[in-house]
């Protein structure tokens, strides 16, 4: 089983940024929405794929690789891109997303692509999932650790919450969730909407061992998922504290860009923010349709 | 039918290891037997249906064969969208093991009613519907859910339900079972009262028409080679459920009817497309909704001969 990349060879903030630039084309390019929280979770992505997760790109269905479920399945454009540049698939397979005949849906379908453990788009399903694959890989006596990320907005969920009880009473330590804690939901501040805070102390009250750290500095986030003692009969919550938007200035906080397509020449701005876009972004025939 | 499915999911675990029992807070020492035979593999969910579906979703996608009990009505429409996007969308085998279905629990309270269960989860792709006649079709019907690649609902009553078999018949999910040879009447009992359809026949017989009673356990996929038959044979085709009449074995048949057009007719015998409300003990409830041999035998002759009526 691969083990994380040398991530001290790595850039990754240049790899975030390449990632947030393909997020930004896709959108566009797709006429998809939900920009705003596929851009707040790609640092805790590029933490998770090239600084904790034991996979090979080669063998995904290895038995005892680490697995990662996207629960926040409107932002997948940011987890197709992750899983892309990991080497789960080629680069070019990007620009299919959302194209009618692709294999790239608006919200995953099962299997679509290599890597992709659970189909998401429902909010309040990963988490659930995630705890039945971690209570199996214990039973099965395989070392594999199940990670979730959800969103904010998605701990709206009862469900959430029901598997928050059951994950503890059960001591699967082999089970982290990552919240995107971005502060907004489709319409409003997503702790004003609901009762969300103090969301570390809801996690801690339930019987998680919670931790907060801001879920934009890449090797805070790696060494708070490598820090949690997986053999432990205490699951892991990180509440990362996120940014909306995070990357491209214009849309960072701003909650327009939870349904809003960016324009050609607001793709062309974010250049200044994402330098590591692709390139057939730029030369793409539909650059002037915005 | 529940012990019947508690020692069938214990010899069933003994053999396979993969197999594990997740409960909703429901089956206190029930499962005492199974917790002896496979030790580890039971899991008390808690009442929380939802994340409960999904905890097997997870189970089945590492290669277990989770066996999910709880009280039907919260094992299907409570949870409804968890069976579609978890159980069907990803097709999973995982086994929907429900008790206490249709008016079952009638005593408790229109919220322990499940009335409408079969028609909601009959309309999910991929998902098996099967309603056992009596305590040995639910082992047969467990045994042959295991062995299938998708998700599969087993619809029980829940205690004291005769026996209708003497040996195992041959079974199939999908293939309906007679039990009983006539030629006028075909009555396609549905689950747990098929022994009250078996009374309805022999009423039914005593007044000179001839009558085939058919365990119709499996709601979907429909036994359509068996229907394509029935409806040639038969001067009427009279289905028997405990369930609403909307939706359910009756709906379905209706819509394979509307298909393949026939000079036999069918009758639709269900529970009405309404609430009780009142305080009332199960059997006063089965015989309001006309579930009882005598108002089938009277259903069926009346449909039969609509013109004496």
């Amino acid at each position: 089983m691969a083990s994380p990349v040398d991530i001290e060879a790595l850039d990754l903030k240049a790899l975030a940024r390449t990632i947030r630039g393909d997020v930004i084309d896709m959108s566009h390019r797709a006429e998809t929405a939900h920009l705003g929280g596929s851009l707040s979770v790609v640092d805790i992505l590029v933490a998770a794929y090239w600084g904790v997760l034991s996979l090979d790109p080669k063998d995904p269905l290895a038995p005892d690789r680490d697995l990662f479920i996207f629960s926040k399945g409107h932002a997948i454009s940011a987890f197709y891109s992750t899983l892309a540049h990991r080497g789960f698939f080629p680069i070019p397979l990007l620009e299919t997303f959302a194209v009618s005949g692709g294999s790239l849906p608006e919200h995953p379908s099962p299997s679509c692509v290599p890597g992709l453990e659970f189909a998401t788009g429902s909010l309040g399903h990963g988490l659930p999932v995630g705890l039945g694959m971690a209570w199996a890989a214990r039973r099965q006596g395989r070392l594999s650790r199940v990670f979730v990320v959800i969103s904010d907005g998605e701990a709206n969920e009862g469900s959430v919450w029901e598997a928050a009880l059951l994950a503890p009473a059960q001591k699967l330590g082999n089970l982290a969730v990552i919240v995107d804690y971005n502060k907004w939901q489709a319409t409003g501040r997503s702790h004003e909407v609901m009762a969300l805070n103090p969301l570390k102390e809801k996690w801690q009250s339930f019987g998680w061992n919670a931790v907060e750290v801001d879920g934009h500095d890449i090797p805070a986030l790696v060494d708070a998922l490598n820090k949690h003692p997986y053999h432990s009969s205490q699951p892991l919550a990180i509440v990362a504290h996120t940014v909306k938007g995070k990357g491209v200035s214009f849309m960072e906080d701003d909650n327009n860009w939870h349904y809003r397509i960016p324009t050609a020449d607001e793709v062309r701005r974010d250049r200044a923010f994402c330098p590591g876009g692709r390139k057939f972004v730029e030369l793409g025939p539909w650059a002037n349709r915005g | 039918m529940r012990n019947a499915f508690a020692s069938e999911i214990t010899a069933l675990a003994k053999k396979d290891e993969r197999v594990v029992l997740v409960s909703g807070d429901i089956g206190n020492r029930l499962f005492d037997e199974f917790k002896i035979a496979a030790p580890g593999r039971f899991v008390n969910a808690g009442a929380a249906e939802g994340n409960m579906i999904g905890l097997a979703a997870g189970m089945a996608l590492s290669g277990l064969r989770p066996v999910v009990y709880t009280i039907n009505s919260f094992l299907t429409t409570r949870c409804y969208e968890q069976i579609r996007v978890d159980l069907c969308y990803h097709n999973l085998p995982v086994v929907l093991a429900g008790v206490g279905a249709g008016l079952s629990y009638a005593s408790l309270g229109a919220t322990h009613h499940s009335l409408e269960d079969v028609a909601a989860l009959r309309v999910l792709p991929r998902m098996a519907v099967v309603c056992p006649g009596d305590p040995l079709e639910v082992r047969l019907a467990l045994r042959a859910a295991l062995q299938q690649e998708g998700p599969v609902f087993i619809r029980m009553g829940k205690k004291g339900e005769p026996p209708v078999h003497v040996e195992p018949p041959p079974f199939a999910i999908g293939r309906a079972i007679v039990v009983k040879p006539g030629n006028r009447i075909c009555l396609l009992g549905n689950g747990h009262i098929l022994s009250m359809v078996m009374k309805a026949a022999d009423i039914l017989e005593q007044k000179g028409v001839s009558t085939q009673v058919v365990s119709f356990h499996t709601v979907k996929p429909l036994d359509k080679e068996f229907l394509q038959d029935a409806f040639k044979r038969f001067q009427l085709v009279a289905t028997v459920e405990d369930h609403g009449v909307l939706g359910g074995l009756g709906g379905s048949v209706a819509e394979w009817l509307a298909d393949h057009p026939s000079p036999a007719r069918l009758c639709r015998i269900g529970t009405p497309d309404e609430f009780l409300m009142e305080t009332i003990d199960n059997e006063s409830a089965r015989h309001r909704c006309g579930l009882t041999p005598d108002s089938v035998a009277a259903k069926a002759l009346a449909a039969l001969a609509p013109e004496t009526v």
